[in-house]
């Protein structure tokens, strides 16, 4: 698993590429959590062109954020090109909530 | 159903040995010659799996005995693998009302309730037996499609 957070504007970009599961989403939560705090970042972009495997411990991680950044009206945006990573992103229903872009300027 | 191979493994509980148990069980099933998707949907049901007896087995005092392991076995058939993964832990009280989706115990860790009903979205047959205070077992049988 490899993890980078970028910043454009209010929006908060953060890279995930291999494979993510519960054994990493501990220290991923906090570190987004501790960007997510300060009072400029309203959105976050969750890059995920990189990602070869992901399961339910993703899901959690992602609606987890959601709640962070809904309660200063912000969004939640996804890029995945990974089959298998999109059908379970389907199933889970995030995409009620998150919108799915092809590149980052359709979210900044 | 003829078996063609099989192999067994046990191994502790720990979140480190998530990433292990998929790849294993993944490379294995490769010799049954399946899809990316479909070696990528086994791993996806494995990883769920041994989440679970990581997460949730041994959670509490009463449950962790120093051991805290998983057993893996897996059998090659001509048409597909059968996946057995099975702790020894709290067991789960209620599997009808486990195995629903969003339903789970722990929302407090971020957990959204969807392993089981990944497992049994990404495989062809999902079975569960499970007796509390004694632990839990997923059988799951995934069909290659080059096969059938
Ligand atoms: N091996 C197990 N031992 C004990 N309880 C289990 C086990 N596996 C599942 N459970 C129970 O079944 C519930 C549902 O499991 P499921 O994997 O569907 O969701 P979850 O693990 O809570 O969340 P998610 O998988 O989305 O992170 C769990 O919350 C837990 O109470
Ligand atoms: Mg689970």
């Amino acid at each position: 698993m490899k993890f980078g957070l970028a910043h454009t504007g209010n929006t908060l970009i953060v890279r995930i590429a291999g494979e993510l599961d519960h054994h990493y989403t501990d220290e991923i939560r906090y570190r987004i959590d501790s960007e997510i705090m300060k009072p400029y970042v309203h959105n976050v972009v969750f890059d995920f062109n990189k990602l070869t495997f992901m399961d339910s411990s993703g899901i959690g991680m992602i609606v987890g954020r959601y709640k962070k950044v809904k309660a200063v009206g912000g969004s939640i945006y996804i890029m995945c090109s990974n089959k298998t990573v999109k059908k379970i992103l389907e199933i889970s229903g995030v995409f009620q909530f998150a919108k799915i872009c092809d590149d980052i300027n359709d979210a900044v | 159903m003829r078996r063609i191979n099989e192999f067994s493994m046990d191994f502790l509980a720990k979140s480190n040995n998530e990433g292990f148990a998929r790849s294993v069980v993944g490379v294995f099933a490769s010799q049954l010659d399946p899809t990316v998707d479909e070696i990528a949907d086994i791993k996806t049901a494995v990883s769920e799996a041994v989440t679970n007896c990581v997460v949730h087995a041994y959670s509490g005092k009463k449950y962790q005995n120093g051991e805290n392991k998983i057993h893996i076995h897996c059998v090659l058939f001509d048409c597909g693998i059968e996946i057995t993964i099975e702790d020894y832990g709290r067991g789960i009280e209620n599997v009808e009302l486990a195995r629903q989706a969003m339903y789970t115990t722990s929302p407090d860790t971020e957990r959204s309730g969807l392993g089981f009903t990944i497992m049994e979205s990404f495989t062809d047959k999902m079975d569960v037996v499970s007796r509390p205070d004694e632990g839990t077992k997923i059988t799951m049988l995934k069909l290659i499609k080059n096969l059938q």
